[in-house]
């Protein structure tokens, strides 16, 4: 069994007050992402694309379909917790998401909650910390500390639980672009070492790094492909105002000019790499 | 002046107070509150401040920064001294219409002064020489026996750890909301009292508002990171008592006897 969370005609309704029809946020929505993989959800501000994260670890549970992750139906009490280990977390807000005012302390907190022995949260809690770059600042005060500092210690927070796949719910959305480059080079390390990772966001520029990419509109999948394949729809990406990474879009201007790019050029350094060898 | 506050705020320092079990320092704090209610002279206050001394040197933390957080009682301070020194009867040293200065007002004004600071001190050192997360642990085991009888201990705990990590954070907020209204023209400064309690009703607002979104946010992650209440949990620092704890106890445990005979003899 390759895959690792499997999405059968899901779908999600937010309740409202009783004379108000109920928001519909995901509708009839089916997807499966294989392990090791490195999907991109991306879609506008209300797409579902952030309810779909949370139904992915049984934070939320679909009101019509099922969800499952490694073969466990996430509306089954029995292995919740089996889910929510297999497929961490990692939230928006940097501040809202850590519980200990000291960061290994806070680190620790998943592998305590699984009822790890001791000794070994300890040589856990020291590798995430060193695997996100933060091993010296282990006995500081997470309010002392950067977005992005906070968002990785947000991360090893995740992987000391050893998760199998981590859902990174618009990760980068509150932080400076230092913070944002930073997490998205650990994101990608964390792939090399084999986990799965589903990165929800609306930077299309971090889209492009990941190896496949699913776009939401209003509840459905909308595209669903590599990179490559995604983004020639150039002007189905447009029609539902989303936008294309830089690279994209002006490999398009210099199309319509009569510059003949390959459409298997998608970032930038495929950009420049391109330009430079044209002649 | 929000940022002054050191209540709650942890000072990293590798001292032998820091050190020490946090159920000894507990129960440190606790019998210093006794040892300040038993005195009742200023021999008394003499040695307990003697003993506070002592145990801040061995704490390694600066006193600018115990002296920070008393500030903010200040007020609280000034206000209990003026109402001892004007309503204490006694023999009149000075009058003036209805203000009176007796002189058993200003020895109990300053008596009360020098208990309030010295408990102040005492219970901020606790929270200064140990981590949020060693106190609350320390509460959990202390009241763990009451478990039995249905307190529930961890949850207990774990509140007051959560709320020690967000005191910053909700501060930080604060200084925000006030910032941006600020920014629109809004007075906080100005006015009597009435008026400065009324513009800060547009603050308390949105600052409750956030906090509970805060909640929200963070119960969410507590439960995508597998929290399920204190059952089968483990703890990467196990707290074990040492010889050094025993020693520590017994010295204030014998701090009390001091105490009590002196009160006993003066």
């Amino acid at each position: 069994m390759s895959e690792i969370i499997r999405i059968e005609n899901m779908s999600f309704e937010y309740e409202r007050d009783e004379d108000r029809e109920p928001v519909k946020a995901i509708r009839d929505l089916s997807l499966c992402v294989e392990k090791g993989s490195f999907t991109a959800i991306i879609g506008k501000n209300g797409s579902g694309k952030s309810t779909l994260a949370k139904n992915l670890n049984g934070l939320l549970l679909p009101t019509g379909g099922k969800v499952f992750v490694k073969g466990w139906d996430t509306a089954d009490d029995e292995h919740i917790w089996d889910v929510r280990q297999t497929a961490g977390m990692v939230f928006q807000n940097p501040d809202n998401q850590l519980v200990s005012s000291i960061v290994e302390d806070d680190v620790a907190f998943g592998p305590e909650n699984l009822g790890v022995d001791p000794v070994e949260i300890r040589q856990r809690v020291d590798k995430a910390l060193s695997s996100v770059n933060m091993g010296e600042y282990k006995n500081k005060s997470p309010h002392l500390l950067s977005g992005g500092q906070k968002q990785r210690i947000a991360i090893a927070g995740v992987v000391a639980m050893k998760p199998e796949c981590i859902i990174f719910d618009e990760p980068t959305a509150m932080l400076d672009p230092r913070g944002r480059q930073e997490i998205m080079d650990i994101i990608e390390e964390l792939h090399d070492e084999g986990i799965m990772v589903i990165l929800i966001t609306h930077f299309m520029d971090e889209a492009v790094r990941a190896d496949r990419i699913v776009i939401v509109n209003e509840g459905r999948i909308f595209l669903d492909g590599t990179p490559g394949e995604v983004f020639r729809e150039y002007d189905l990406i447009k029609s539902i105002s989303l936008d294309v990474p830089m690279a994209v879009e002006l490999a398009q201007r210099l199309r319509k000019r009569g510059i003949k790019i390959p459409e298997d050029v998608i970032t930038s350094e495929g950009l420049v790499e391109y330009v430079c060898q044209y002649r | 002046m929000i940022r002054d506050i050191t209540l709650g705020q942890y000072y990293a320092a590798d001292s032998p107070v820091h050190r020490l079990d946090s159920r000894v320092k507990i129960a440190g704090v606790l019998l210093y509150i006794a040892d300040l209610f038993i005195v009742d002279d200023f021999i008394g206050f003499g040695l307990c401040a003697a003993a506070l001394c002592l145990y801040v040197v061995l704490s390694q933390v600066p006193v600018k920064f115990i002296m920070r957080g008393l500030k903010p009682i200040l007020l609280i301070l000034i206000m209990t001294f003026c109402l001892n020194i004007f309503m204490v009867d006694g023999r009149i040293l000075w009058q003036w219409g209805f203000l009176k200065v007796t002189d058993e007002g200003i020895y109990t004004a300053v008596f009360m002064a020098v208990r309030l600071i010295l408990l102040i001190i005492a219970s901020s050192l606790l929270t200064l020489t140990t981590k949020p997360i060693e106190l609350t642990d320390g509460i959990e085991k202390l009241m763990s026996p009451l478990a039995k009888i249905g307190v529930p201990a961890h949850d207990i705990a774990m509140t007051m750890s959560i709320a020690l990590r967000f005191i910053p954070m909700l501060l930080e907020e604060t200084d925000k909301i006030m910032k941006a209204q600020q920014a629109r023209g809004a007075d906080f400064e100005s006015g009597n009292i009435l008026r400065r309690a009324k513009s800060l009703i547009p603050i308390l607002v949105p600052l409750f508002v956030s906090s509970f979104r805060i909640a929200q946010d963070l119960a969410m992650a507590m439960e995508a990171r597998c929290y399920r209440g204190g059952k089968g949990r483990t703890r990467m620092k196990e707290m074990r008592l040492k010889g050094v704890d025993f020693l520590a106890f017994f010295l204030m445990l014998a701090f009390l006897a001091v105490v009590i005979s002196e009160r006993v003899v003066f």
